[in-house]
């Protein structure tokens, strides 16, 4: 992201160097080649192959026919596909608006000095850090509707029950609960890195016009960090898109097929049903939602920028 | 203008209202650490009773006794470490330098396909993989775990060494090359020193992502290579209701990458907010 100004910078200077020099550019490039043949195995290969195996019906331990874009043609039929994107959208949403809303308020609190602000966000960091299977765990063990301390919690408060994943509407809710907790944290490292950058001076003029917290945060910070938020929500998209450590231990998409994203959707048809063919296809289908959101974000990161 | 009175009581408000957001901010990850050690350190009645015990009464460390004993945690242990370590290496190797190129030759374009690689769900590899695998006789052996982890480690690396290396100045290689050092030596003696810290980013943040890593284990770990996340789900899905051991065993898998964070915190904070890194 910053490679572009940097290399302007450095331009200059790189004009200035004495003449006739050897050029090493493409010296350079060696560097990378070990890295790029890797990345090529198995990164590259994967993405060529899983295009190759999606126009065939490819079982495991079987013929493989090529079948054209049968399987894509599946799928557009397939309810449970349909469903499973409509889910994933739903989910992505909470995923993306709760964490972004907390992270910023998180960074704001953060960008202040107070006593143990080191510990505080040390502490603030470790859902990010922690194993995503260990704390699915635990969160399990929470959400149990007899013996879980969060309907204890509940009662406590005189609040009845909560269904939390066991029931089919509160269960996508619940898992943006987790997702939120897990991941607040990374979009309030982004923005706290923004408002870390910000000149001081319109703040000072902001306190002597004798401006409200509230005012300076609404009129000069948010506007000044705003692009730190676009890129924080834009990877909070595509993180949210692709989960799935918390929802396949939680609840396997679960209860019947309320909180079967495509992620999950993806690895049942893959890796229960071993219908790697079609798994490939939706791979592919996947892959281009991710990909024209993640541009689509990034044309407008650019419009953003250039403003 | 406000009179010092008001102004000092508004300093104070301000003051409530600060610590009162970071109680609020900070409250879910403590209670939620805090309710993790208080299960794995229970015993089994009062992990079950109801009403909740909260402290345990006298802590007890059978949960860790009877995960370590009833599984064979100690091999998914060495096998994490093998895989983590190995994962963590190979990408230092090949993405120091790759990072260092890709600085230097101002290729920006190169970072694109490193993003599309962060982009891409982890699932998706792994078909294509899991058959490449089989066909070659891998299955059940550490190599394909340590092998698809290169797939979130290697991009890490890359992109943080980029970034570093496009900050540093580049003064001093270029007297080393006006000197008749050639780019490799420039590169070695001259550059990687200088980028210290940022290898050290690098490889915490590859290895805990890599450490943490469950879906590529899910599918490819045989029953001898399981790596501890995919250890701990299977003690989810064998002992549903003993909570000791399960809590017990989700903290012996989260707790040197807790103990990690805890201590290089600043290199950590510093490396994810450039990059926004997260692995699978």
């Amino acid at each position: 992201m910053s490679a572009s100004t940097t290399a302007a910078a450095a331009a200059p200077a790189k004009r200035r160097a004495p003449s006739g020099r050897r050029n090493y550019a493409r010296s350079y490039w060696l560097f990378a080649a070990p890295a790029a043949v890797i990345v090529a195995a198995v990164i590259v290969f994967p993405w060529v192959f899983t295009v190759y195996m999606s126009v065939h019906d490819w079982k495991v331990n079987g013929v493989t026919p090529f079948v054209g874009l049968a399987n894509y043609a599946k799928m557009l039929t397939d309810e449970r596909f349909l469903w499973a994107i409509v889910r994933t959208l739903f989910f992505t949403a909470g995923a993306v608006i709760a964490p972004v809303v907390l992270g910023v308020w998180a960074a704001v609190t953060f960008a202040n000095n107070f006593i143990g602000r080191g510990f505080a966000r040390t502490v603030f960091v470790l859902p990010m850090m922690a194993t995503p299977v260990a704390i699915s765990l635990v969160w399990t063990m929470m959400f149990h509707p007899q013996l879980g301390v969060l309907n204890y919690l509940l009662s406590v408060l005189h609040l009845p029950p909560f269904g939390w994943v066991y029931d089919t509407n509160t269960v996508i809710p619940t898992l943006v609960m987790v997702e939120t907790w897990q991941w607040t944290p990374l979009v309030m490292l982004i923005v706290l890195g923004g408002i870390a950058s910000l000149p001081t001076d319109p703040y000072e003029a902001a306190v002597l016009d004798g401006a409200t917290p509230w005012q300076r945060f609404w009129h000069i910070t948010l506007p000044l960090a705003w692009p730190f938020v676009v890129v924080a929500a834009a990877i909070r998209v595509i993180d949210a898109l692709k989960t799935f450590d918390t929802i396949y231990v939680i609840t396997l998409g679960g209860p019947g097929t309320a909180s079967e994203t495509l992620n999950i959707l993806l690895y049942q048809t893959a890796f229960a049903y071993y219908d790697l063919g079609y798994g490939s296809a939706m791979v592919v289908v996947f892959f281009i939602i991710i990909l024209v959101i993640t541009l689509l974000l990034l044309a407008n990161r650019q419009k953003e920028i250039t403003k | 203008m406000m009179s010092p009175a008001r102004a000092r009581l508004h300093r104070l408000l301000g003051k409530v209202g600060l610590y009162f957001s970071v109680v609020v901010l900070v409250s879910p990850a403590i209670l939620f650490f805090l309710w993790m050690l208080s299960l794995s350190f229970k015993n089994e009645a009062d992990n079950t009773a109801y009403p909740p015990v909260f402290i345990p009464s006298p802590p007890t460390l059978d949960n860790f006794v009877d995960v370590f004993a009833k599984n064979d945690f100690l091999t998914y242990t060495i096998n994490s470490v093998i895989v983590s370590f190995s994962a963590t290496g190979l990408a230092l190797l090949l993405g120091v330098p790759a990072g260092y190129g890709i600085a230097k030759a101002k290729a920006g374009k190169a970072a694109v396909l490193i993003l599309i690689a962060r982009v891409t769900p982890g699932l998706s590899y792994l078909i294509p993989l899991f058959l490449l695998f089989q066909w070659l006789g891998l299955l059940g052996t550490l190599t394909p775990l340590v092998i698809t982890h290169l797939v979130i480690t290697v991009p890490i690396v890359v992109w943080i060494m980029i970034g570093f290396f496009e900050g540093l100045p580049g003064e001093l290689e270029e007297a080393a090359l006006v000197d008749g050092a050639n780019i490799w030596q420039a590169f070695r003696h001259v550059a990687m020193p200088l980028a210290q810290p940022g290898i050290v980013v690098a490889m915490i943040l590859a290895f805990i992502f890599s450490w943490n890593n469950f879906i590529f284990g899910v599918v490819l770990a045989g029953r001898s290579t399981r790596t501890l996340p995919v250890a701990v789900y299977n003690v989810l899905t064998f002992e549903q209701i003993s909570w000791g051991p399960l809590a017990a065993a989700a903290l012996v898998v989260t707790a040197p990458v807790l103990l990690l964070t805890l201590l290089m915190q600043k290199q950590i904070v510093a490396g994810l907010t450039t990059g926004g890194v997260k692995g699978g």
